[in-house]
């Protein structure tokens, strides 16, 4: 029997087939494909964006022409620190940051836990939808419209006017409202996903052994809760802290987004340090945060 | 987070961290850009009016940095029809933003008032001009060309858009209609507390000097943009008392103070005259006027970018700006002085010229064009002034 000679070499494989081998071989080769693009952005944009700030609070400006002067000084840092308005000005937004964040906790925990744990399915679908709705519309027009809203002949007024009452006005805590409407959603969500993921069995084991039902909600939703409502606080007291639009919508009063975004013509090294102060102050957060063991529940 | 992927990312943290540096020294090195000089010609600009008009139909747009209403369509789209230049436009909440917007490159020209322009010629962003090729300057007001706020060294830096003065507005159903002084919103603002609405700048001190220039006799005021420490602390202290009583503090956001003034949030406060036009259209029942103590104002000049990408059309639009129908209805639609005479032939209002002043100097004489303060005293004080920089910071105190 002859050997039947192959003359013909095997099919050569196909483009995509051949890259896909190549990448098997060499699995470094795949990271660094993968991940080249989101890195670039990372650190280039991202980081190297945050790098020019730093940078940028070491400079001068010329006092005649408000030029930005490219000579070191920690000026800047000391004028924040030794000027009263801008202690004052950074204390007034945490403050602000902190209350919005209490409010929006309070309100968000009762809807989130019927949500989760009441409704039917069908009703928590129109729910989820009714929180989420928010953040379709744009922020500016929410804010403009709680403008209308709060003004001296505005809607809040008239409503109250029968109970011989009056609104906040457009005052700090005509802005306490505003920011607790605009941030609750980011509450919500977080606390909702937090309290589905409780087993059922917990709460049968807790009535089992005997408690009563606020009992078992103080000693075991409510701990198992709290780092969802501080991974949500994230957003509220972070949103609060950076915002400037708001503020200046609402207040005549200065806030750490309104005093940048004012200096930030004729200072703009002042106000690059400025930006720090939030900055360092979220780190802070984000660091008792973890420990409270909220980045588990994100 | 296991201890190997703690590793890792303490790994990327030091990889960042040597990015970060590397950044640092990177944008250290740049910069540095030449200031005082400026070319004499703007590259890319026609050599004759006829090659300019050209070269504009091959640019199509002009980016202009304006104050709010500056470019309305009323006057900007018969300048597009007749030249073929787009009008984009950008508004500028107050003299440093329009110095940080221009300083972005991206826009061919300014409408500067003085606290702006006196910077952007000494820091040569702006172009002097070649009035050869602008055949209406020559009718502009003799008295309004060559200011400091509008040339350096005897050049022309553009062109004057109009001028008019910062007025006191009230609503005739909250405070008397025959009020002509400043008082209200300063010594005698107890009956409107929380209802000022104030301009949300640091120029906003000098109409405080204004104030004190006339009932403080003893400070001696004589400029309100030369102020020295104890003048300066005097006008602060005002502002301060102030402070608290304002409701509606607006950055150059006129559809902001409108609103207030319509519901109420706001019953008096300083203005300009465009809101007043605003206001009155929509029958809100509001009074203006310029109080017996005179008050600040300002002059505005378009100038050209020196690094305007669309230089032809700008040109274009400096030479429109200031033609009699342009004017008369800038004038109208602003509610300022035109800064052409001829124009006084062409405004809807035939009185309108004579309501607003336009050639009576006398009644200008105790408006205060908004200009630049500088340490120089401009007398024999000497170099003890407050500088733009000191007012600023002093403005970031006062608003607490």
């Amino acid at each position: 029997m002859a050997s039947v000679a192959y003359t013909d070499p095997p099919p050569r494989p196909r483009l995509g087939r051949r890259v896909s081998a190549f990448f098997h071989r060499h699995p470094r080769v795949r990271l660094a494909a993968l991940l080249a693009l989101p890195i670039a952005w990372l650190v280039g944009v991202y980081i190297g964006s945050l790098a020019v700030l730093l940078v940028a609070s070491f400079w001068q400006t010329d006092p005649f022409t408000s030029e930005v002067v490219h000579t070191f000084t920690l000026d800047n840092f000391r004028t924040l620190w030794e000027r009263d308005v801008y202690r004052n000005v950074a204390w007034r937004t945490i403050r602000m940051a902190a209350m919005v964040t209490v409010a929006d906790a309070v309100l968000a925990f009762p809807i989130a836990y019927y949500m989760a744990r009441v409704a039917s399915p069908r009703t928590r679908g129109i729910l989820i939808v009714a929180v989420v709705m928010p953040l379709w519309a744009s922020y500016l027009v929410k804010a403009y419209a709680w403008r209308t809203m709060l003004a001296h002949e505005g809607a809040l007024n008239w409503a109250l006017a029968p109970l011989g009452l009056a609104g906040p006005g457009l005052t700090e805590t005509g802005l306490w409202l505003v920011f607790t409407y605009l941030w609750l959603p980011f509450m919500i969500l977080p606390v909702y996903a937090g309290l589905e993921r409780i087993p059922n069995s917990l709460l049968e084991a807790s009535a089992d052994l005997g408690a009563r039902s606020l009992h078992t909600f103080f000693r075991v939703i409510l701990p198992l809760a709290f780092p969802a409502v501080v991974a949500g606080s994230i957003f509220t007291f972070s949103l609060t802290l950076g915002d400037y639009i708001a503020p200046g919508l609402i207040t005549s009063e200065q806030f750490i987004g309104t005093v940048i975004y004012s200096i930030r013509g004729q200072a703009l090294p002042l106000a690059a340090a400025y930006t720090f102060v939030p900055i360092a102050i979220m780190i802070l957060y984000l660091f008792v945060a973890r420990k409270l063991g909220a980045f588990e529940n994100l | 987070m296991s201890r190997a992927w703690k590793r890792r990312l303490g790994g990327v943290g030091l990889s960042g961290l040597l990015v970060f540096l590397a950044f640092a020294a990177a944008s250290c090195g740049g910069g540095g850009g030449g200031s005082g000089s400026s070319a004499e010609q703007i590259s890319g600009l026609g050599t004759s009016l006829d090659d300019i008009q050209q070269k504009a139909r091959d640019e199509g747009q002009v980016n202009l940095v304006i104050w709010s209403g500056y470019a309305d369509p009323s006057w900007a789209k018969p300048f597009t029809q007749q030249t073929g230049c787009k009008v984009n436009t950008k508004d500028g909440a107050s003299s440093d933003d329009m110095i940080d917007l221009l300083s972005t490159g991206q826009y061919d020209g300014v409408s500067a008032s003085g606290n702006a322009s006196v910077r952007l010629m000494s820091r040569g962003d702006v172009a002097p001009i070649n009035t050869d090729y602008i055949p209406n300057y020559a009718d502009v007001q003799a008295g309004i060309k060559n200011q400091s706020y509008n040339s350096l060294d005897g050049k022309p830096y553009g062109v004057p858009h109009g001028r008019g003065p910062n007025l006191l507005m009230f609503r005739t159903d909250a405070v008397p209609k025959d009020t002509n002084s400043w008082a209200v919103i300063w010594d005698k603002s107890a009956p409107y507390n929380g209802k000022l609405s104030v301009y949300d700048d640091s120029i906003f001190i000098a109409d405080a000097a204004v104030y004190l220039k006339a009932t403080r006799p003893d400070l001696k005021i004589d400029n309100p943009y030369e102020l020295d420490d104890k003048q300066f602390s005097a006008a602060v202290d005002l502002l301060k008392k102030q402070a608290p009583q304002v409701s509606d503090y607006w950055p150059g956001d006129v559809a902001k103070q409108v609103q207030a003034f319509t519901n109420k949030d706001a019953v008096v406060g300083t203005t300009w005259p465009y809101q007043v036009n605003l206001l009155e259209q929509a029958k809100v029942p509001v009074k203006a006027v310029k109080p017996k103590e005179g008050t600040t104002g300002w002059s505005d000049t378009w100038m050209i970018d020196a690094k305007a990408q669309h230089p032809n059309c700008m040109y274009l639009w400096m030479n429109y700006i200031i033609s009699p129908e342009a004017q008369a209805k800038v004038a109208e639609s602003f509610g300022e002085a035109p800064v052409n005479p001829k124009a006084c032939a062409l405004t809807t209002d035939k009185q309108f010229c004579a309501k607003f002043h336009a050639q009576d100097e006398s009644w200008w004489k105790d408006v205060y064009y908004w200009t630049t303060p500088t340490a120089d005293c401009g007398d024999d004080r000497g170099d003890v002034c407050k500088t733009q920089e000191d007012w600023k910071s002093a403005w970031t105190d006062i608003r607490g």
